[in-house]
């Protein structure tokens, strides 16, 4: 059977929006919104751009990659959220029933300052920042990912935890009649996720509310999600409606579902095989080859190696 | 003859679909996973297809359904090998010899049981495939109906491959896998039948 294969960063012209391009493409609908033109271009694309709100105020960042991000349309329409199905395209299909507003987040456990914030002012006192990330899902492939969000220490410094909090644990919706996947038994519900304080602490690790400069899409895990670049996807947990600080150790989600596939740690590590597959090599989305050597850590290796020293990486992974 | 046509089209269609939005279309977000999945699923269900012909027709009476089991095989082997070919040249890179790193195929088939459940279900198609001829059949005489119930090897190990291959259970892989022991469980029942048929002869 003859295949025509791209090279890694061949990402084939159907596929690709130039940003310039999109971003015109987005004033475009923008304009036109509310005419006539605006119903005209009804693709995928120009539903969800000019669903999507901008975020005013975005700040870059020296701690994004120059690499050149995945498209909307790859970044929207593939996707692991359990909660909505464990397809990929689940989440792009199911999604839209989630409400966001209005949104709750609260904060508990081990901190001075417990309270239930609505999402805008969870958000409000902090500066927003581009942040091109690049993202090592653990099925080995990957992306390169323009979040929208903030540090995680910001939040962490505002609430005061105590001196015997060692563990941030982060919970995700749990509302079945909106999202289907929770209905079935593929995980146990609510998903839940934790970092160890330094991990938490540090500054990549950030609270996302947007991509692409716009509010956050459901399907990505809309309205507030975690990123933790360094590490396996599905450690950056969606849809966050709790941030504890706890002393232990908290319990994981995969962890919970698969002990010996999915450490409470789940760096990005070449070296250490996922039990069902190697997880030395990704393939870029768009690619069919995957051929990208993974990188210790996700290529964050210089700013966060120091966290774990002394630490055997292949017993905690 | 209408029997033969539809399979041959219903059987072609994944794989034509595959070429064409290879070429011309759109493999998804995922273009690698696209390929593997769609030649995997198809090769499955071909093959609980082509297991499904002998009981039909028990059941039935409807004899010229047995005109496309062998068909039905190599469309099931053809899937298999376009799988086993995406796997080695694009998810391990040999297609570029430089990026091809044959010690990890190696560790895959030997560490890894899904993986190693998968290269059994191919390997157990192979003989099937080269002994699907008429000559074949006269030269094998009884022996070719005892060698193809290798076919059920594969059937069960390629739905353990699927089974095995996903992070939690999921509904498409568990069907397969029942589908596929109804299907044995109706052999057993006939084996049985004919057995107490002739010791009540007797």
């Amino acid at each position: 059977m003859l295949i025509k294969i791209g090279q890694p960063s061949d990402i084939r012209s159907s596929e690709i929006t130039p940003e310039p391009v999109y971003r015109s493409r987005r004033e475009f609908l923008q304009l036109t919104a509310a005419g006539a033109v605006g119903a005209v271009a009804c693709g995928p694309l120009g539903e969800d751009l000019s669903a999507q709100v901008a975020i005013p105020n975005v700040k870059p960042s020296p701690l994004s990659t120059t690499e050149k991000p995945h498209t909307w349309e790859q970044l929207t329409n593939y996707n692991n959220f359990y909660e909505f199905g464990t397809n990929k395209s689940d989440p792009a299909a199911n999604a839209h029933r989630l409400t966001v507003k209005p949104w709750t987040v609260k904060v508990d456990g081990l901190v001075a300052k417990p309270a239930d914030y609505a999402l805008e002012d969870l958000v409000k006192p902090h500066q927003l920042e581009e942040r091109v990330y690049r993202f090592r899902c653990v099925e080995a492939w990957s992306a390169v990912i323009p979040w929208v969000g903030f540090p995680l220490a910001d939040l962490i410094r505002r609430v005061q935890p105590n001196s015997r909090a060692k563990y941030v644990a982060f919970t995700t919706l749990l509302r079945p009649n909106e999202m289907p996947g929770q209905r079935g038994a593929s995980l146990d519900w609510p998903y839940v996720e934790g970092l160890r304080m330094d991990e938490a602490m540090h500054p990549l690790t950030i609270l996302a509310t947007g991509l692409y400069g716009k509010e956050m899409p459901k399907q990505n895990g809309a309205p507030i999600r975690l990123v933790v670049p360094w590490k396996y996807g599905f450690k950056s947990i969606k849809s966050i409606v709790r941030i504890s600080f706890v002393e232990q150790e908290p319990p994981t989600s995969w962890n919970i579902a698969n002990a010996r596939e999915y450490g409470f740690y789940s760096n990005v590590n070449p070296t250490v095989a996922h039990p069902r597959w190697s997880q030395a090599r990704e393939n870029s989305l768009g690619s069919f080859l995957k051929n990208k050597e993974t990188l210790m850590f996700n290529g964050y290796a210089d700013q966060v190696a120091k966290l774990y020293e002394g630490m055997d990486l292949k017993k905690l992974y | 003859m209408w029997l033969k046509v539809v399979v041959t089209l219903a059987a072609a269609w994944p794989g034509a679909n595959l070429v064409y939005n290879t070429f011309w279309g759109d493999l998804g977000v995922n273009p690698l996973e696209t390929l593997l999945l769609t030649s995997g699923e198809s090769a499955l269900v071909i093959l609980l297809c082509s297991l499904a012909v002998t009981p039909i027709r028990r059941l039935t009476g409807w004899n010229r359904i047995q005109s496309v089991r062998r068909m039905l095989g190599l469309w099931a082997f053809f899937y298999a090998f376009c799988h086993l070919s995406f796997y080695i040249l694009l998810d391990r890179a040999c297609l570029y010899w430089s990026d091809c790193q044959v010690q990890a195929i190696v560790d895959d088939v030997m560490k890894r049981k899904f993986i190693m459940a998968g290269m059994v279900a191919f390997l157990a198609m192979v003989p099937l495939a080269l002994t699907s001829t008429k000559g074949w059949i006269r030269r094998l005489g009884k022996k070719w109906q005892t060698l193809h119930r290798l076919a059920y090897l594969a059937g069960l190990a390629g739905a353990i491959h699927f089974v095995w291959k996903t992070k939690v259970p999921e509904t498409q892989p568990y069907l397969y896998m029942s589908i596929l022991i109804v299907l044995l469980l109706v052999r057993v029942y006939f084996a049985w039948k004919k057995r107490s048929v002739r010791t009540g002869a007797a």
